[in-house]
């Protein structure tokens, strides 16, 4: 890559890696469905989009029909087609697998019908009758827009509060540009909010509103904050200038800030994650003449992808493993990192007395986020063990009846996609807490049907009669 | 002792004679253009000539004027991501003067001696027009004559075409006229726009035809845009019905060509095959069935003349494999196996069975058959397992999931021996509906 990025390369160096399909290009591909029964890739996916219906729809060619079976199923089907981590869930299912064949572009397809929803530039779905209650909604990510969305439809008045400027949560701010731009997170969230939500941007809860108000005017609140802060690694000289956690980095390449252009001589990452691995390909993309991507276990323990660490790699990063920081060296800014050699023996990370020294200029620590806290002691909402707000897995109501909580506050940090299903089924939970003996009809049958999946069975074989 | 020869391990591979003969007309290859845009002049029938065709039927000639055509013809139907899997025109016959025609054919004929070059004519149903047009014709230096009884749109509207084809009469009249004045074979081209292609294929060959060539187009509408209701390949916003072939209508011709191989009035009359061929083993096929050439047109205007290339090389693979050297061991070969159901053996058994190493469980067979046919596919889902099974005591050997299944190999459908004798329904009828066992379950 350029050690030079010119606006050109840098643009060029975000350009989506996955690009749209052209109609014709779609029709042939979807023609490759082989519209499984009980299709596997339904299940794989956690908002359990009907895919082989969705597919089928546009080889029949109704990408708009096609985008409702989508975003019937998931409110943000609009950019979990460019961000899900689909080699892992829907595709990564696919019979085709099977079979030693390529499989469907289930990810492609998505978006080709829901870009037809956008362009047509209407919802295919309307807000509920106005049922009098009121929901408040804590945090404006994907757990929060989707619980608000299908809120909406079963006509409640939903409040969304966010505390950062902008909506969208890490949709907005955390994805990959090459993966998914900013616009087009904000594109999606304007068209869903079409529906009616009040939006309250630049409020956090506890600083400038009370969470004992928003209980009080409100029949429920659903939680969807996400995780805090970066860890720390908690070694010497990790405050340095030159340190910075991934997330920030991502945001400031995310805010095409300009001063971390060209400005690294050598960065090194710290971590083993899909994070870790985002924050080396941009700082690779963003002009730093040499990336190390340095994680205390070795390659097979690492969580990320392997089809991201394959980016990474191509990129030109290059992995140190079994490497554990001591600390972080430099006087006024860092100028490396010293490391001590790991082994694995029976299971446990060993180290073994072997230290040295990686120059570098730049250290993106990459080892994940901390669990929020603070917003279950505002809400006086129980945690679990290991820091994630306990929910009751049906409903996703919390230790409080009238709080329920969805996102990486419940799972520890997932997908977007696990975000969306979770607002989807604390929609149905809160409205099946607020209405008891409600029944999924109208409008709101079908989305209701796909919360845990639906099969409808055909006529059974003879042998199964008996 | 006498010394043992040596042997060379290399054998020279066998001549494979590509050609046909078909109602006395020779061509080095089976493979023609249709009478079709593809042939509408001299140059063009040289230069397929040039790629390796054997033979081209002129587009149609008729009177002078020559007709005037409209804009666009052409429609097309595609299928799950396939361009072109029907085509339609509603083309007329050649737009320029017959003179023209005729000393292309002459100058094609004198330089592509070999080749099969065949007129195809359509005129008004008198006997002066036809002895004309034959005449000149034959003069040209055609090797055949192909009677245009068969043309769907705009010209049967004037009393010609399949208007002439749907009439047993008219055909035989108009072939016997033909007869008089040709001197070269006389092929008659059938349309398939009527109840039983036999009857015109009979009167044809009461005629004095040489032999049939068919099928023409199928009368069709490729359909409406939904979004403006106006008709698919309009003209200004109107449509007239076309002549619907390709590949999607081979089916339709193969039982076509082969009712009249296997119809006791017209067995042995000779038969050039047409009808969504696209490549060589389609080409087999109408050959096996009768076919002693056969003619192509989407096919070529989907991709060019250059096709010939593997329709010469698979059908001269296909020969070696089967260890056949000329056109003549095979054709009409399966003609014989088209029966009429009551033919059909009862007591036949077949069963399907899912080979578990090659389903890559989709379960479309198991939708399939469960929700539209006998219920006879069970899953077993223990363990996660995706994989059906038949269940082989209710199969009624029906095909439908081997049909939809899109592995290859993976669901076959297997005989069972019954020991019992065969019983065809005649039979069964004439023994007084005794002597059928059941070979299936119904439920």
């Amino acid at each position: 890559m350029d050690s030079k990025t010119t606006n050109s390369v840098w643009r060029d160096n975000f350009a989506e890696l996955k690009k749209p399909l052209v109609r014709e290009a779609a029709r042939v591909e979807a023609s490759r469905c082989l519209y499984c029964y009980d299709a596997p890739c339904v299940k794989a996916c956690p908002t359990h989009i009907d895919i082989p219906r969705f597919i089928r729809q546009i080889a029949a060619a109704d990408p708009l029909g096609s985008g409702e079976t989508i975003l019937e199923a998931n409110a943000l089907g609009h950019s979990c087609a460019r961000v899900c981590p689909v080699e892992v869930l829907c595709e990564g299912d696919c019979v085709y697998h099977d079979w030693h064949e390529k499989p469907i572009e289930i990810a492609r397809l998505q978006r080709y019908a829901t870009d037809a929803v956008h362009r047509s530039g209407e919802l295919p779905f309307e807000p509920g009758e106005d049922n009098g209650k009121r929901v408040a909604v804590v945090g404006a990510g994907p757990a929060g827009v989707a619980c608000a969305v299908y809120l909406r439809r079963l006509g409640y008045a939903v409040s969304i509060f966010e505390k950062r400027p902008l909506p969208g949560g890490l949709n907005t701010f955390g994805v990959a540009e090459y993966k998914m731009d900013e616009k087009t997170s904000l594109e999606e969230l304007h068209l869903l909010f079409r529906l009616g939500c009040d939006v309250v941007t630049g409020k956090e809860i506890g600083k400038d509103l009370k969470a004992d108000q928003l209980l009080k005017d409100f029949d429920a609140v659903f939680l969807g904050v996400g995780l805090a802060k970066a860890k720390g690694l908690g070694i010497p000289g990790e405050n340095l200038p030159g340190v910075m956690d991934a997330l920030s980095f991502i945001e400031r390449v995310k805010n095409h800030d300009r001063k971390v252009l060209d400005s690294s001589a050598v960065t090194v990452v710290i971590g083993g994650g899909n994070t870790a691995i985002d924050a080396a390909t941009q700082s690779k993309r963003t002009g730093a003449g040499e990336v190390i991507l340095a994680y205390r276990r070795g390659r097979e323990d690492m969580s990320a992808y392997d089809f991201e660490v394959d980016l990474a790699k191509t990129d030109g990063a290059v992995l140190l493993m079994n490497a554990a920081p001591v600390r972080v060296l430099g006087k006024k800014k860092v100028e490396g990192v010293e490391f001590v050699r790991t082994k694995t023996v029976k299971g446990k990370l060993v180290e073994i007395k072997d230290t040295f020294v990686v120059k570098c200029d730049r250290v993106i620590k990459a080892i994940g986020q901390e669990k929020d806290k603070g917003i279950a002691g505002l809400f006086g909402v129980k945690l679990n063990d290991n820091g994630t707000v306990k929910v009751e897995p049906k409903t996703l109501a919390t230790s409080n009846r009238n709080i329920f909580a969805g996102g990486d506050l419940i799972n520890g940090g997932k997908e977007v996609v696990n975000a969306a299903a979770d607002g989807k089924r604390a929609a149905w939970g809160i409205h099946t807490t607020l209405h008891p003996g409600a029944k999924p009809d109208g409008d709101n049958a079908y989305w209701v049907s796909t919360i845990d999946g639906r099969v409808v069975a055909p006529i059974q074989p003879r042998e199964e009669h008996v | 002792m006498k010394k043992p020869e040596r042997k060379s391990e290399r054998r020279p591979k066998a001549k494979i004679d590509l050609s046909v003969n078909c109602a006395g007309i020779k061509s080095p290859n089976p493979f023609w253009l249709a009478s079709a845009p593809p042939s509408n002049s001299g140059a063009q029938v040289m230069r397929a000539f040039e790629y390796g065709w054997g033979g081209a039927v002129w587009k149609t000639l008729g009177q002078d004027p020559p007709v005037i055509n409209v804009t666009s013809r052409y429609g097309s139907m595609d299928f799950g991501g396939q361009k072109i899997a029907g085509f339609n025109n509603i083309e007329l016959i050649t737009d320029r003067p017959l003179a023209t025609n005729l000393k292309e054919i002459y100058e094609v004929k004198k330089r592509f001696g070999d080749r099969a070059v065949i007129a195809s004519l359509m005129v008004p149903c008198e006997r002066d027009a036809w002895h004309e047009i034959v005449k000149k014709a034959c003069d040209a230096g055609s090797d055949g004559i192909e009677l245009n009884f068969g043309c769907p749109h705009g010209m049967s509207e004037r009393g010609m075409g399949a208007a002439v084809g749907q009439v047993p009469e008219y055909v035989k009249m108009v072939t016997e006229f033909v007869k008089e004045k040709s001197t070269v074979p006389v092929l008659v081209k059938l349309t398939p726009n009527v109840a039983d292609v036999r009857f015109a294929a009979r009167a044809a060959k009461q005629g004095g035809a040489d032999g049939v060539s068919l099928i023409n187009t199928i009368n069709s509408l490729m359909g409406v845009d939904v979004e403006t209701m106006v008709p698919k390949f309009a003209v200004g916003g109107k449509a007239a019905h076309g002549g619907y072939c390709g590949p999607a209508v081979k089916p339709i011709a193969l039982n076509m060509v082969s009712s009249i191989a296997t119809d006791p009035a017209t067995m042995g009359l000779p038969i050039s095959g047409i009808g969504g061929i696209s490549n060589w083993s389609d080409a087999v096929e109408f050959m096996l069935l009768g076919s002693s050439s056969v003619q192509l047109c989407t096919a070529v205007m989907h991709h060019g003349f250059r096709i010939i290339e593997d329709l010469n090389a698979g059908l001269e693979g296909w020969m070696r494999r089967q260890k056949f050297t000329k056109t003549t061991d095979f054709i009409g070969r399966t003609a014989p196996n088209i029966v009429e159901w009551k033919h059909l053996n009862l007591h036949h058994k077949t069963v399907a069975t899912i080979d578990k190493d090659k389903c890559i469980g989709c379960d479309v067979c198991y939708v399939s058959c469960n929700d539209t046919t006998h219920q006879c596919i069970a899953i077993d889902k223990k363990g996660g397992n995706r994989k059906p099974h038949v269940v082989q005591s209710d199969c009624v050997g029906c095909n439908l999931c081997s049909l939809v299944c899109p592995v290859d190999g993976c669901i076959t459908m297997t005989e069972v021996k019954t020991g019992l004798k065969p019983l065809t329904w005649e039979q069964y009828t004439k023994n007084g509906q005794k002597g059928y066992v059941k070979v299936y379950e119904t439920h």
